[in-house]
């Protein structure tokens, strides 16, 4: 199919060894091998992410029917619903947790830890990570973190429930409430060993992608996804050290009895011993990792969906350095926005209306990404698989979540704004359905890598429509509770009679919410049924031009059988006119596409240029990308 | 470990950078800590750091730099492929580095038999305990890596491995000397 080079002389030494005995743990467990592993975060992501979408139909039964009585509560629940209904400590411990794995466990390690270990060595060429060892490491500490968070529900005072950013007060005493216990002690370690499983994971990517490219694939031949991945965890370096920082000053303060938060505090009319802390420190400390934590949930959902949407549009990605230079304007922006978080804990307000203008100021990338991808589909020859529909999903949660942004970043709205079910649509928007869209976009794209195999594209579609109707049915009406000041986190609406009139929008959330979670349904049924009974794939089922798709369907330990592949030209080679396919594989030389070579293709090569005018005069060819329409 | 050198040292390089990315994430982690102080002592009056430093601070940033020479000696001899030298100089850096975390703690006694407490309501007392603490866990991964590095100066590995683990060690040592000063400044700047 193409012309490869050897480039790497330890692949014949690589072969040698791919041959030591594998047994069951080695190769489904303590695996080192890239695409092993990214399989395990996949699994555990998805695990994960359909218990927090279970925690979130439990809290939202309680928000639509807080006077009801649901005895099977009881049943399922104990102790945290008594008489069948939520026990208020426990519905506090939904949310927190539910926010935590959703962000952390699904959207950081579930999509990077997924999509990054998969292709950044399957598209940039590489036969591993810089470190598999590391790697495993990485998927380890994260399990863990995943076993001891749900072993909260087990601990006697309940899991966590100061919200998933564990503000203290609430978080550093452990007696304000049954959810400051011993589950926000458990909440704090798992939180220790995720990070380190972060760090880790980012620490390979970063040093996988700068150093082990293949012959020929330089920077401006990568992927997107290899640069959204890339940026991802360039921002996991910087930031989450951060929240290292502060968790530990945070165990000081609950565990050793320091005060780096905490002041004046009353329990029962009894001063605790606690003087002279900031919380406001800590949401310095926390927001400074939290604000690019949400970009290092959207930027590989949007580096997916860059990938899946040009191989669908048969198009080259509209704008390609465009996208690049926003991703990286996104990252540098993300640290200097921190701010907008704590608009009111009494912030100077010309600091404020810096962090404002910082915070505006990402509208720009953002905006560019949008028009780029909607450029893209602009008279694409559009092949509608799920993975296509949900990354056009993407799109359309971006736009409509982005736009309430711009809102929230305004120092003055924000102060009618704050805590309120508009933030909660808001992020729900951007992060609870984009990022997952992106998500699911890749693992339907991918799963052939994966497993070898296709899933079932009925499925996919009813997945996708009942799960797109579903999001915005949920989200949409939170706008406007949001404008009327309902906030988030109150247990009972019928308690408050500003809220009593919201009761009845609160049950068609529910419902709706109940809908977008039996959809998932489809897609678990699918993805399981898939992996055993799918239809086999073929080697490059979506006639895509990246380097992942030149590896045999079996995924074999090392990657490739032969030499790796060497790089010829960009990824977005398609529907090039005057070549006889829609695509041009990056493997395939100019030589060989003589037909459909541009000038501007071989970067001021000169003696390459020569060659190809003078085949063009002796072909008749006219060679002008104006000329061709 | 014969089965393939050839793949090892193909790999190497990434694993080098892989150590630069965590001394990057390290140097967050330590501005992380120290603009905590800067924006706890921002607050307002009564939260600065109003007591004197232990004079065992200014003995063991001495030693740390001794450390750091020494270390440097060793990086030296192993690169002339001085083997006897290698592993006296990185016995000394061993040696120097234990020093330091002695001193460190002493440094700490000093301070609570003056009272001055980890548990204090002035924090940036407490954040000085937590920055020498988490300093001095940098140091005995530090003293970890030296071990690892004498153990291949005995020659039980290929020399790649010897001059690999060598340098890596040395590039870590002399990160965490810098983060000291850098603590130790910082904070007789904020004194």
């Amino acid at each position: 199919m193409s012309t490869i080079a050897i480039n790497n002389p330890s692949a014949i030494h690589h072969d040698d060894h791919a041959h030591h005995q594998e047994t069951f743990l080695t190769k489904y467990v303590f695996s080192q091998d890239h695409k092993m592993i990214a399989k395990q975060f996949l699994i555990t992501g998805i695990i994960m992410g359909v218990i927090a979408m279970i925690l979130s139909i439990l809290f939202r039964i309680q928000l639509a029917y807080p006077d009801h009585s649901f005895p099977l509560l009881e049943v399922l629940l104990g102790r945290f619903a008594p008489e069948g209904r939520l026990d208020p400590n426990f519905y506090l411990s939904l949310v927190t947790i539910h926010g935590t794995i959703m962000v952390f466990f699904v959207l950081t390690a579930g999509l990077s830890g997924t999509f990054s270990n998969l292709l950044i060595p399957l598209q940039i060429g590489a036969r591993d990570m810089a470190s598999p060892f590391m790697n495993m490491l990485s998927y380890w500490l994260f399990f863990t973190a995943s076993v001891i968070m749900l072993s909260t529900f087990f601990v006697e005072s309940g899991p966590a429930g100061g919200g998933w950013t564990i503000y203290p007060p609430l978080s550093a005493v452990p007696k304000a409430m049954p959810g400051s216990g011993f589950g926000m002690t458990l909440w704090l370690i798992s939180m220790i060993l995720f990070i380190a499983s972060s760090l880790m994971g980012g620490i390979n990517y970063v040093s996988t992608i700068l150093n082990m490219r293949t012959k020929g694939m330089d920077l401006w031949k990568m992927p997107l996804t290899i640069w959204s991945f890339l940026l991802t965890a360039m921002l996991g370096i910087l930031s989450f050290p951060v929240l290292v920082a502060g968790v530990v000053l945070l165990i000081f303060d609950r565990s050793f009895g320091t005060s780096f938060y905490l002041s004046d505090i009353f329990i029962g009319g009894q001063a605790l011993a606690h003087e002279g802390g900031s919380p406001i420190l800590w949401q310095h400390l926390f927001w400074f990792l939290g604000h690019p934590e949400v970009y290092i949930v959207i930027m590989p959902a949007m580096g997916i969906a860059s990938e899946v949407m040009s191989v669908n549009s048969r198009k080259p990605i509209f704008g390609y350095h465009a996208m690049v230079y926003s991703l990286i304007g996104i990252t540098t922006l993300s640290f200097i926005v921190w701010g907008h978080h704590m608009f009111v804990t009494g912030m100077n307000p010309f600091l404020g209306g810096v962090f404002m203008i910082t915070t505006l100021i990402i509208a720009v990338p953002s905006a560019v990404k949008t028009f780029n991808w909607l450029a893209t589909l602009w008279r694409g020859n559009i092949r509608f698989t799920p993975a296509m529909l949900f990354a056009i999903g993407l799109v359309s949660f971006f736009i409509s979540g982005g736009l309430t942004g711009i809102w929230l970043g305004n120092a003055a709205l924000d102060i009618n704004l704050h805590d309120t079910y508009f933030v909660v649509a808001h992020f729900h928007l951007v992060m609870g359905s984009a990022a997952i869209f992106g998500m699911i976009a890749g693992v339907y794209h991918w799963f052939p890598k994966m497993f070898g195999r296709l899933m079932n594209v009925k499925l996919g579609y009813l997945h996708f429509w009942l799960t797109f109707a579903a999001a915005y049915l949920v989200f949409f009406p939170m706008h406007f509770m949001g404008l009327d000041g309902v906030p988030r986190r109150y247990y009972a609406f019928t308690e408050f009679e500003s809220m009593d009139k919201w009761l009845s929008v609160n049950v068609f959330i529910t419902w709706s919410a109940i809908l977008g979670a039996v959809a998932q349904i489809a897609f678990l049924f699918n993805f399981v049924y898939s992996i055993f009974f799918g239809e086999k794939s073929t080697e490059n089922p979506w006639e895509a031009n990246t380097l992942e798709w030149t590896t045999p369907v079996e995924r074999i330990h090392g990657n490739w059988p032969g030499e790796i592949p060497t790089v010829y030209r960009w990824s977005y080679d398609y529907s090039k006119p005057g070549h006889d396919t829609d695509f041009i594989m990056q493997t395939t030389p100019h030589s060989q596409t003589m037909s459909s070579n541009l000038l501007h293709d071989f970067e001021g090569n000169e003696a390459a240029e020569k060659i190809q005018e003078k085949w063009n005069l002796e072909h008749n060819r006219i060679d002008s990308s104006e000329e061709v329409k | 470990m014969v089965l393939n050198n050839d793949f090892d040292r193909h790999n190497l390089q990434p694993k080098k950078f892989v150590l630069w990315l965590f001394i990057v994430s390290s140097i967050i982690f330590f501005a992380g800590l120290t603009s905590g102080f800067i924006v706890y002592a921002g607050d307002g009056a009564g939260k600065s750091l109003n007591v004197d430093l232990p004079k065992a601070f200014i003995y063991s940033t001495v030693v740390i730099v001794l450390s750091s020479l020494t270390m440097h000696k060793a990086f030296l001899s192993s690169k002339k492929l001085q083997f006897a030298q290698q592993k006296l100089w990185l016995w000394l850096t061993l040696f120097l580095g234990v020093v330091f975390i002695s001193l460190q703690v002493y440094g700490w006694t000093v301070w609570t038999n003056l009272g001055i407490f980890f548990v204090n309501s002035n924090a940036t007392i407490s954040f000085v305990y937590a920055f020498t603490l988490f300093h001095v866990l940098h140091i005995v991964a530090g003293l970890v890596m030296i071990l690892t590095a004498i153990k291949s100066s005995y020659g039980t590995v290929p020399n790649v491995t010897n001059t690999f683990r060598m340098e890596i060690t040395s590039i870590f040592w002399h990160f965490v000397d810098i983060v000291w000063i850098y603590l130790y400044l910082f904070l007789l700047l904020n004194q």
